[in-house]
């Protein structure tokens, strides 16, 4: 059975499951975590997605993503 | 010491204290911190966004006009580590990485197998790597060898406070070198730091030392004096070490007194 074409995606973003639409890109899941213009770095599956391949770049089932910014250490 | 910079690649510092930004109990104390201890290199961590997270770190280093370098602190395989620095590089925009690969939890020792393999691999790949290493001249001299752009021993584990075990290691960790030896781990207050210039360091980092001081921004000027006054002491060459005392003053010359009829 074909799915519907309205089936979400369910995907992991810093660990968490979330689902989101087809189409959903990169650049819409960091939106939502944060509003910086720069200090974040985006992981798909541990490839390294540049800033500026972000809005270009839709995510697909089980993938995971990972949001990464600088914090106190070392 | 005006024209004493430190120069570690392509970039020069005049301050040869590397600051960590963990353990600080606020960003606020931090900042004092990092002004009084003049550094001009400051590693931070990558970890997941925290939308709820209040103030940046790296918003604290702009404003104090400190360079950022970033660590891969956490990291316990070459993989994770290379992509942690790949994922820094992207966010920090440098290519600049504080290399980090642990062994395990309880010691947080490097683990030099998966360290070197990662240092090989950042290198060929455009990275300034700086790998804190065990206290190991062979291990030191193999990661200089890849092409690390300094090496940064041990001086006992993370946080431990315990100073440098080990210094005949770091003796013969610089007397080899040809890139710049950087005391990482185990400064637990000022005179591990000057002990480590005074051995021929080229620069001291540091962070549990001056952020779980009881004041850390009176620490952070301590350690910048200890590093300056080491530096110093290592340029002029040190008297050498003698089993028995050697006066000071001449004995020529003495006025001839009678020893048994004191003036008191």
């Amino acid at each position: 059975m074909t799915p519907p074409v309205t089936a979400t995606l369910a995907i992991r973003v810093n660990g968490d499951p979330r689902r989101v639409a087809p189409g959903t890109t990169l650049a819409e899941v960091v939106a939502e975590l944060s509003s910086a213009p720069s200090g974040i770095a985006a992981a798909v599956n541990e490839a390294v997605v540049p800033r500026g391949a972000w809005s270009a770049t839709a995510l697909a089932d089980d993938d995971r993503v990972e949001i990464l910014t600088a914090v106190q250490g070392g | 010491m005006s024209d004493d910079t430190l120069t570690i690649a392509d970039r020069s510092f005049h301050s040869r204290l590397i600051m960590g930004t963990g353990g600080a109990p606020s960003l606020e104390v931090l900042e004092q911190a990092l002004r009084l201890s003049g550094t001009e290199l400051t590693t931070v961590a990558m970890r997941r966004i925290n939308p709820a997270a209040r103030g940046s770190v790296l918003e604290v280093l702009q404003r104090n006009k400190i360079a950022v370098l970033p660590n891969t602190a956490g990291c316990f395989t070459a993989g994770e580590a290379v992509l942690t620095a790949r994922l820094a590089r992207e966010a920090l925009g440098t290519n600049w990485v504080k290399l980090e690969v642990v062994a395990d939890e309880r010691t947080l020792l490097p683990d030099p197998i998966e360290l070197l393999e990662a240092a090989e691999t950042l290198v060929d790949d455009g990275f300034v790597v700086l790998p804190y290493t065990n206290d190991d001249p062979v291990l030191a001299r193999k990661l200089e060898d890849v092409g690390c752009a300094a090496v940064m021993p041990l001086g006992s584990p993370i946080g431990s406070g315990l100073g440098i075990r080990n210094p005949h290691n770091f003796q013969l960790i610089v007397e080899r070198a040809q890139v710049p030896v950087i005391l990482d781990a185990g400064a637990g207050t000022a005179s591990d730091a000057a002990l480590a210039m005074e051995l021929g360091c080229a620069a001291v980092m540091l962070a549990t030392a001056v952020t779980r001081a009881q004041q850390p921004a009176l620490m952070a000027e301590a350690m910048r004096h200890a590093v300056d006054a080491g530096r110093l002491a290592h340029r002029a060459g040190r008297i050498p070490r003698r089993f028995h005392a050697e006066a000071s003053s001449p004995m020529a010359g003495r006025a001839e007194l009678d020893p048994e009829a004191p003036a008191f």
